[in-house]
C-alpha cells in the first residue's frame, strides 16, 4: 500500500490548520480518484449500494467512448478522404505536424484515419478539461465543497458536442460559461437547473455563430464546406439527401457533423449500458423517442412546401444530435424532471420540440441543443404539477 | 382562422413579453419565489391584457388615430398626441377594478399579491402590450388575440422561473448573488432557452 500511505502522510498538511489548507479539495480529488472514500452515512437508516455518485459519474463517462473513438476515426476519415479529392498531399499548421509524425492521409487505412482525428478531437477535449477543471477546482476551494466527479461527464460531453474545426479559445470561453455560469453560481454539482455542457455550447452557438454553425465548419480540412444531412433537406429536400446518403451511413455515422454525434449506432452501444445500470432512466428516452416519432408523423401528414415537413421519424432519429442528445444530455439526472411522470412528460417536450425546432424554425437546422434547454426550463413546473396531482389523489382517496 | 392562431402562437413563444422583449421585469421578478402566487399573477395579468389592449384599440381607432374623429364631423383632428395618457388611464381604471372584485371574491389570491396587484397597473407588460397594438396597427378581433396571447405568454415565462426558484431554494448560491443577482442570472439563462423560438416565421 505505498500510495495509500503517502496520501495518508500528506493528508495532515491540507486539513483544517494545516500548511495547504486551501487545496484540501485538490487533495481530497487526487485520493478520491485512486480510492473510494471511507466515510458512510451514521445517522438514521439509509439504503446502502455499491453505486455512488463517483460510480455513476465514471460509467456515464465510459460509455460515451464508443461514440468518442469512432468520433476520432470519423474526422479522420471524412477529411482523409476529402484531401484525396482535393488532391492535397498534407495539411498545414502544428496539428498536421504532429500527425505526419505518425501517420499518413490514406483514407482507406484504419490507423490514419483515427490519428488524424485524434489531434483535433484531443486538444478540445484537453483545452476543455484542463480550463474547466480549473474553474472547477477554484470554486472547490473557495467555496469549500469537493471537486466532483460529475465534471469528468461535463467534459467530455461538451468537448463531443463541438464541431471538429472549432478554435480551442473558443472552446476555453464555451466551457467556462457552462462551469461557472451552468453549474457553479447555483452551487455546483446537484444544485443547477440547466445542463451545464448544452448551456455553454448554446452560449458559443449565440455568441460565435460563424465557428459553430453553417456549412463549413463540419469537417477538419480548410476552406472546404459540406452542409450537414440537417441543412440538406432543410434547402433540397429528402431526394437531395437520399442521393448522397443512405439510410444506413447516417445510422452508422459516414457523415459531417460534431464530433460525438454522428453515429448512432455507438451512440446507442453506450445508452444499451447506461439503460441497463439504470444510470439513465428509460422513461425519459421512451418519452423523447415516442414525442419525437408522433409529431414527425403529424408533420408528415401535411402537405406543405417546407422539406423538412416530409422527413420521415426514422431520419429524424439518425441525422443531427437526436441520438446522442437523448441518451447523454435529456437524461442528465439534475436538470431532467424528478417523479417518474414527470420524466415521461418532460421527454414528450423535448422530442416535440426538437421536431418542431427543426421543421417550423428556419433559422437553426439542428434543434436538439434547445430543445432539450428549453424543456430543462420546464422541468421543475412538471415535476411540481406532478406532485400536487398525487396528494390531490391521495387525499380524495382519504 | 389561421392567421389568429398564428398570432396567438407568435404572442406566446416568440414575441415572448418577459423573454425576449424583457418588460414588466419589476413583477417578473418579485412575485416570482412561489408557484401558487405566480399563476395567480400570471392569470390577473393574462386577464388585464386581454382586457386593456382591445379596449385601448377601441380608443384609439374610434378617437385617437389621425382622422378617427370623422364619425363627429372632425376629419383633420389628430389627438394620437393623448395615446400614452389614455391607455394609462384605462390600464389603471382596469385594474382597479379587477382589484375590488378580487379583494370580494378571491381574497386569497388578493392577499399573496399584495402590492403588486396595484401595481399590475405601472407594469411595463401591459403598456408594452397597448403600444405594440398601436405600432403594428392592429384591428379589434388582433388586438384581442394579441392581449390574451403576451398575457399567456407572460404567465408560461413567470411560472416557469417560479419552478425553477423553488427549485433552487436548494442550491447552495454564493453570498453575494443571493436573492434577486442569481435571479437575473436566471433569467438570462431561461431566454437562452427561449432562443430555440428566434427566427420563426409564422
Amino acid at each position: 500500500m505505498g500510495l495509500r500511505t503517502i496520501l495518508d502522510d500528506l493528508e495532515p498538511h491540507f486539513e483544517k490548520g494545516g500548511r495547504f489548507e486551501k487545496w484540501y479539495a485538490l487533495y481530497e480529488a487526487v485520493d478520491t480518484i485512486f480510492y473510494s472514500p471511507g466515510s458512510v452515512t451514521k445517522t438514521t437508516a439509509h439504503v446502502r449500494d455499491g453505486v455512488d455518485l463517483k460510480r455513476i459519474m465514471i460509467t456515464v463517462w465510459f460509455c460515451a467512448f464508443p461514440a468518442m473513438f469512432y468520433g476520432m476515426w470519423n474526422i479522420g476519415f471524412q477529411a482523409n478522404t476529402i484531401m484525396a479529392d482535393m488532391g492535397i498531399a498534407a495539411g498545414e499548421g502544428w496539428r498536421h505536424a504532429l500527425i505526419g509524425m505518425f501517420a499518413g492521409y490514406n483514407p482507406a487505412s484504419v490507423w490514419d484515419n483515427f490519428w488524424h482525428g485524434f489531434w483535433y478531437f484531443i486538444p478540445v477535449y484537453a483545452v476543455t478539461f484542463a480550463v474547466g477543471g480549473f474553474w472547477e477546482v477554484l470554486f472547490a476551494m473557495k467555496r469549500g465543497h469537493e471537486v466532483n466527479e460529475g465534471f469528468f461527464v461535463t467534459s467530455i460531453l461538451f468537448a463531443l458536442i463541438c464541431p471538429p474545426s472549432i478554435p480551442l479559445w473558443q472552446v476555453a470561453l464555451g466551457i467556462s460559461f457552462g462551469v461557472v455560469v451552468g453549474k457553479e453560481v447555483f452551487g455546483g454539482t446537484g444544485k443547477n437547473f440547466l445542463n451545464p455542457a448544452l448551456t455553454g455550447r448554446a452560449f458559443l452557438f449565440f455568441a460565435y455563430p460563424a465557428q459553430l454553425s453553417g456549412d463549413a465548419v463540419w469537417t477538419a480540412v480548410d476552406g472546404y464546406t459540406g452542409a450537414t444531412a440537417l441543412s440538406v433537406v432543410a434547402s433540397d429536400g429528402m431526394a437531395a439527401l437520399q442521393d448522397k446518403l443512405t439510410w444506413f451511413d447516417a445510422f452508422s455515422g459516414n457523415m459531417h457533423g460534431s464530433m460525438g454525434e454522428v453515429s448512432t449506432i455507438a451512440i446507442l452501444i453506450g445508452g444499451a449500458v447506461l439503460l441497463w445500470t439504470g444510470i439513465a432512466s428509460w422513461r425519459i428516452v421512451l418519452g423523447v423517442f415516442s414525442g419525437m416519432v408522433a409529431l414527425s408523423l403529424l408533420f408528415n401528414g401535411i402537405d406543405s412546401d417546407n422539406p423538412m415537413m416530409a422527413m420521415p421519424w426514422y431520419w429524424h432519429f439518425v441525422l443531427g444530435g437526436f441520438a446522442f442528445g437523448m441518451i447523454f444530455m435529456a437524461t442528465d439526472p439534475v436538470s431532467s424532471a424528478m417523479t417518474n411522470t414527470g420524466k415521461f412528460i418532460f421527454g414528450l417536450l423535448i422530442g416535440c420540440m426538437v421536431v418542431l425546432i427543426r421543421v417550423v424554425n428556419p433559422a437553426f437546422p439542428e434543434g436538439m441543443m434547445l430543445a432539450i434547454l428549453f424543456a430543462n426550463l420546464f422541468a421543475p413546473l412538471i415535476d411540481h404539477f406532478v406532485v400536487q396531482a398525487n396528494i390531490k389523489r391521495r387525499l380524495a382517496r382519504g | 382562422m389561421e392567421h389568429y392562431l398564428s398570432l396567438f402562437v407568435r404572442s406566446v413563444f416568440i414575441e415572448n413579453m418577459a423573454l425576449a422583449f424583457f418588460l414588466g421585469m419589476c413583477t417578473f421578478l418579485a412575485i416570482s419565489k412561489k408557484i401558487q402566487a405566480a399563476i395567480g399573477l400570471g392569470i390577473a395579468v393574462i386577464v388585464v391584457l386581454t382586457l386593456t389592449v382591445p379596449v385601448n384599440n377601441l380608443i384609439y381607432t374610434y378617437l385617437l388615430r389621425d382622422g378617427a374623429l370623422a364619425w363627429a364631423g372632425f376629419p383633420d383632428v389628430d389627438l394620437s398626441f393623448l395615446g400614452l395618457l389614455s391607455y394609462i388611464g384605462v390600464i389603471a381604471a382596469i385594474v382597479q377594478i379587477m382589484e375590488m372584485f378580487l379583494d370580494k371574491f378571491v381574497p386569497a389570491l388578493y392577499s399573496a399579491l399584495g402590492v403588486f396587484l396595484p401595481l399590475i397597473t405601472v407594469n411595463c407588460a401591459i403598456m408594452g402590450g397597448s403600444l405594440f397594438m398601436v405600432e403594428r396597427d392592429y384591428n379589434f378581433t388582433e388586438s384581442v388575440v394579441y392581449g390574451a396571447g403576451a398575457g399567456t405568454g407572460w404567465a408560461l415565462a413567470i411560472t416557469a422561473l417560479a419552478g425553477i426558484r423553488e427549485k433552487l431554494k436548494y442550491s447552495d448560491v454564493p453570498e453575494g448573488l443571493r436573492g434577486l443577482g442569481i435571479t437575473f442570472i436566471t433569467v438570462g439563462l431561461m431566454s437562452l432557452g427561449f432562443m430555440s423560438f428566434g427566427g420563426i416565421d409564422l
